[in-house]
C-alpha cells in the first residue's frame, strides 16, 4: 500500500505535454515520488510560469524555495511549488541561479510571489530582477548576511542583549562557552572519508613539522638569531687549536 | 477621534493662512503593533492613514524569526519534530503532520490503520482548539467579551485531551515518522466521545450571541471582500479560499491518511467577506466533531506506529527481551534513520490553510532542506489589499478573519 502523503490526480502524459509547451525553455524533467519537477532556463522562468498556468491550469503559486548546493556551480535553486485547483495536481518547477544572477520576477503574474521572492533573497541573496520591493522580510532590521545559506554559521555572527549599564539593546559578536557540537554518525566500516584519531600512525609515523628543528653546530642554538651569533664567537678561555 | 484632528488641523493651518477654504490635510503613518492586543503577536503594521481610511500598509513580520528552518538542518528527522510544535502553536498537531507524512512519502512507509485514524482524529481535535482561540480572539477584536471566555472553556478540554494522549497539552511531538508515539488508553476514546456530545452546547450557545448579533455583522459583513480571483492570486488557502467561494479542501481533495474514508461537508462562503470567513471556520468546527465521530466508531486495534523498526524504534518492554530491540532503539535515538535521497513537496490542510514542507534529502540522517510554507504568509501579505480604503477599526476584524499566529509566519 505504501506511505498515506496526500494522494492527488495522477496524470499520464503530463511530462511530454509540459515539454512540448516549454519547448527549448525546459532543461530538464524529474519524476521521483510520484512528483513532477521541471528544471527550465533561468531567463525563461517567468515566461515558463505564465504558460504552465494559462494552458496547463496551474493556477496557484503556493511556494517559492530557496535551496542552496554550494558544490555546484551555479550553487542556489530556486524551486517554485505550483498547484492546479481544477486539475487537482502540483508540479514543482525549478531553476538554478549563483550570488549575482538575477531571477526573472514573477509577481506580474502572481501577486503573492512578492513576499516568497522577498524571503528567498533575504535567507540566500538571490536577486530577483523586476520584484519592485526586494527588501528584507524575515531577519533583523540592518541584518548583515543570508543566513539559510551552508557557509553561514547556525549560531550567526552577532548577538543581541539588553544592556543594563548603557541601558539599552547592543549587538556583540557571538561568545558561545562551548562549540556546537555536531556528530558524525558515519559508520567507519562504511567508508567515512576522514582519518580516525590513532589511524595516523599507521599511515607515516606521527605528524611531522613542515622544518623540523635542528641544533646541528654549536652555532645552531635554536634560540634564535641573536643567540647563534654571540654562540658563534669563540670564547676567550677555550683552548687554542691544536695547528698539527 | 475624526472631530478633534479636523479642528487640530485646522488650527494649525489658521495661523499660516487665514483663507480656510482649501484646507490640505496630510496622510499620517502611524505604527500598529508590535505590541498591540489586536495584532495577534508581534505584528509591525505601518499604516498611511488618510484621516480613519487605511491609504497604505506595509506589515514588517520576522519578529519571531527563530530560523527554525536552519535549526532542521541541524538535526535528525526525528530531533526536527518538536520544532513543528512550535511554529503554529495554536494548533501543534496539524504542523507535525505535514512533516511526518513528508518523511513516510520519502520512505515510502506504510502506517497502520490505527495510527492513520488516531492521526485524523487528534487533527480534527487539533482544528476545534484552534478554530476555539481564533473564533474567540476574532470576536473579541470586534468588541465582544462572553465568547471568547466560553470557548477557552472548551480549548481547555481540548488540551487536557491532548495531555493525556501525549503528556504535554501543547507541543506534543506525539505524531511521529511512521505512526503516533504512545497508544491512547481506551478510557481517553470514551471520554472524548462523551465531550463530543457535550461541548456543542456550549459552542452553540456563544455563537448564538455573535452569529445574528447586529453589532458583530455591521463589524463584519462586506468587509475586506475578496474575489475568487483575487484569492487564487494571492494565493489564498483554507478558510481564507473557502471564504470567497471556492471549494476546495485538501482533506477532500488530496486526502491522507483515512479522510477519504470519512463523511464531512465542505462549507464555502457567498461574498468573500470578513464574516464569511468567519462562519466558514464556525461550520468547520461542527464538521470537524463529525469526522471525529466517525474516527471513535470506525477505529480498529491494531499497532499504533509501523513495525518497521529501522525506522520505529522498539518499545520499551521489547526492549528489556531482546538484544536487537536494544541496538535498534540506541541506534535511532543517537544516530537516528537514514531517508532515502529525494525531495517531495507535502501539505495538508491546517486549520489556518495549506501547511506545506518542502523536504529535501541528501540520504543522510539530516534533512538537506526543509522548507516550511506557512500560511499566514501569503495572507497577511494581502493584508494591504484587503484593508485599503476601509477604516483603522476595519484592520482589527481582517486580521482577526486572517487567523495569523506568528510562530508559524516567521518561523
Amino acid at each position: 500500500m505504501g506511505h498515506s502523503a496526500p494522494r492527488y490526480a495522477v496524470l499520464d502524459g503530463l511530462g511530454d505535454a509540459v515539454a512540448a509547451t516549454l519547448g527549448n525553455r525546459l532543461l530538464a524533467t524529474r519524476f521521483t515520488q510520484g512528483e513532477y519537477c521541471f528544471t527550465v532556463r533561468r531567463e525563461a522562468v517567468a515566461e515558463a510560469l505564465d504558460l504552465l498556468r494559462d494552458v496547463h491550469e496551474y493556477q496557484q503559486l503556493m511556494e517559492i524555495a530557496g535551496v542552496d548546493y554550494p558544490d555546484r556551480a551555479e550553487r542556489f535553486e530556486v524551486v517554485y511549488c505550483l498547484l492546479s485547483l481544477t486539475k487537482n495536481h502540483r508540479i514543482r518547477v525549478a531553476c538554478t541561479t549563483d550570488e549575482d544572477t538575477p531571477v526573472p520576477t514573477v509577481t506580474h503574474i502572481w501577486e503573492v510571489a512578492g513576499w516568497l521572492e522577498r524571503e528567498v533573497y533575504d535567507m540566500y541573496g538571490v536577486i530577483f530582477a523586476g520584484n519592485q520591493d526586494l527588501r528584507r522580510i524575515l531577519t533583523d532590521y540592518g541584518f548583515r548576511g543570508h543566513p539559510f545559506r551552508k557557509d553561514f554559521p547556525l549560531t550567526g555572527y552577532s548577538e543581541m542583549r539588553y544592556c543594563e549599564e548603557q541601558g539599552r539593546v547592543v549587538y556583540e559578536p557571538v561568545k558561545l562557552a562551548q562549540d556546537f557540537r555536531n556528530f558524525d554518525f558515519t559508520s567507519p566500516w562504511e567508508g567515512a572519508d576522514y582519518v580516525l584519531p590513532g589511524d595516523e600512525k599507521s599511515l607515516g609515523g606521527p605528524p611531522q613539522s613542515p622544518t623540523p628543528k635542528t641544533t646541528d653546530k654549536p652555532s645552531d642554538t635554536g634560540a634564535g638569531a641573536a643567540a647563534n651569533k654571540e654562540a658563534a664567537k669563540p670564547s676567550e678561555n677555550a683552548p687554542k687549536e691544536d695547528k698539527a | 477621534m475624526a472631530e478633534s484632528l479636523q479642528d487640530m488641523t485646522v488650527d494649525g493651518l489658521v495661523e499660516q493662512d487665514s483663507t480656510t477654504g482649501d484646507l490640505e490635510i496630510q496622510n499620517y503613518t502611524i505604527n500598529f503593533g508590535p505590541q498591540h492586543p489586536a495584532a495577534h503577536g508581534v505584528l509591525r503594521m505601518v499604516m498611511e492613514l488618510d484621516g480613519e481610511i487605511v491609504e497604505r500598509i506595509d506589515p514588517h513580520v520576522g519578529l519571531l524569526h527563530r530560523g527554525t528552518e536552519k535549526l532542521i538542518e541541524y538535526k535528525t528527522y526525528l530531533q526536527a519534530l518538536p520544532y513543528f510544535d512550535r511554529l503554529d502553536y495554536c494548533s501543534p498537531l496539524a504542523m507535525e503532520y505535514s512533516y511526518v507524512l513528508a518523511i513516510e512519502k520519502l520512505l515510502n512507509l506504510e502506517v497502520p490503520l490505527r495510527a492513520q485514524y488516531l492521526r485524523v482524529l487528534f487533527a480534527e481535535l487539533t482544528r476545534i482548539c484552534n478554530h476555539m482561540l481564533n473564533l474567540g480572539a476574532h470576536v473579541m477584536d470586534v468588541g465582544a467579551m462572553t465568547p471568547n471566555l466560553w470557548l477557552f472553556e472548551i480549548r481547555e478540554d481540548c488540551l487536557n485531551f491532548f495531555e493525556r494522549a501525549s503528556g504535554a497539552r501543547m507541543h506534543s511531538a506525539w505524531f511521529r515518522p511512521g505512526g503516533v508515539h504512545q497508544d491512547v488508553p481506551l478510557k481517553l476514546l470514551t471520554d472524548l466521545a462523551d465531550w463530543l456530545d457535550t461541548f456543542p452546547k456550549l459552542f452553540e450557545d456563544s455563537m448564538s450571541l455573535v452569529v445574528d448579533n447586529r453589532i458583530f455583522k455591521q463589524r463584519n459583513v462586506d468587509i475586506a471582500v475578496v474575489s475568487k480571483d483575487d484569492a487564487v492570486r494571492w494565493g489564498f488557502s483554507g478558510p481564507m479560499i473557502r471564504g470567497s467561494g471556492i471549494p476546495w479542501d485538501l482533506r477532500k481533495s488530496q486526502p491522507y491518511d483515512v479522510y477519504d474514508r470519512m463523511e464531512f461537508d465542505v462549507p464555502v462562503g457567498t461574498r468573500g467577506d470578513c464574516y464569511d470567513r468567519f462562519m466558514v471556520r464556525v461550520e468547520e468546527v461542527r464538521q470537524s466533531a463529525r469526522i471525529m465521530r466517525q474516527c471513535l466508531n470506525e477505529m480498529p486495534d491494531g499497532p499504533i506506529a509501523s513495525l518497521d523498526r529501522k525506522v520505529v524504534p522498539p518499545k520499551r518492554g521489547e526492549m528489556k527481551q531482546s538484544m536487537e530491540a536494544l541496538i535498534h532503539h540506541f541506534k535511532l535515538y543517537t544516530e537516528g534513520f537514514h531517508v532515502p535521497a529525494g525531495e517531495v513537496y507535502v501539505a495538508t490542510e491546517s486549520p489556518k490553510g495549506e501547511f506545506g514542507v518542502y523536504l529535501v534529502s541528501d540520504g543522510t540522517n539530516k534533512p538537506y532542506r526543509c522548507k516550511i510554507r506557512p500560511t499566514a504568509f501569503s495572507h497577511l501579505q494581502a493584508m494591504e489589499f484587503m484593508s485599503k480604503g476601509h477604516m483603522l477599526s476595519d484592520a482589527t476584524a481582517i486580521l482577526g478573519a486572517i487567523d495569523v499566529v506568528f510562530g508559524e509566519c516567521d518561523r
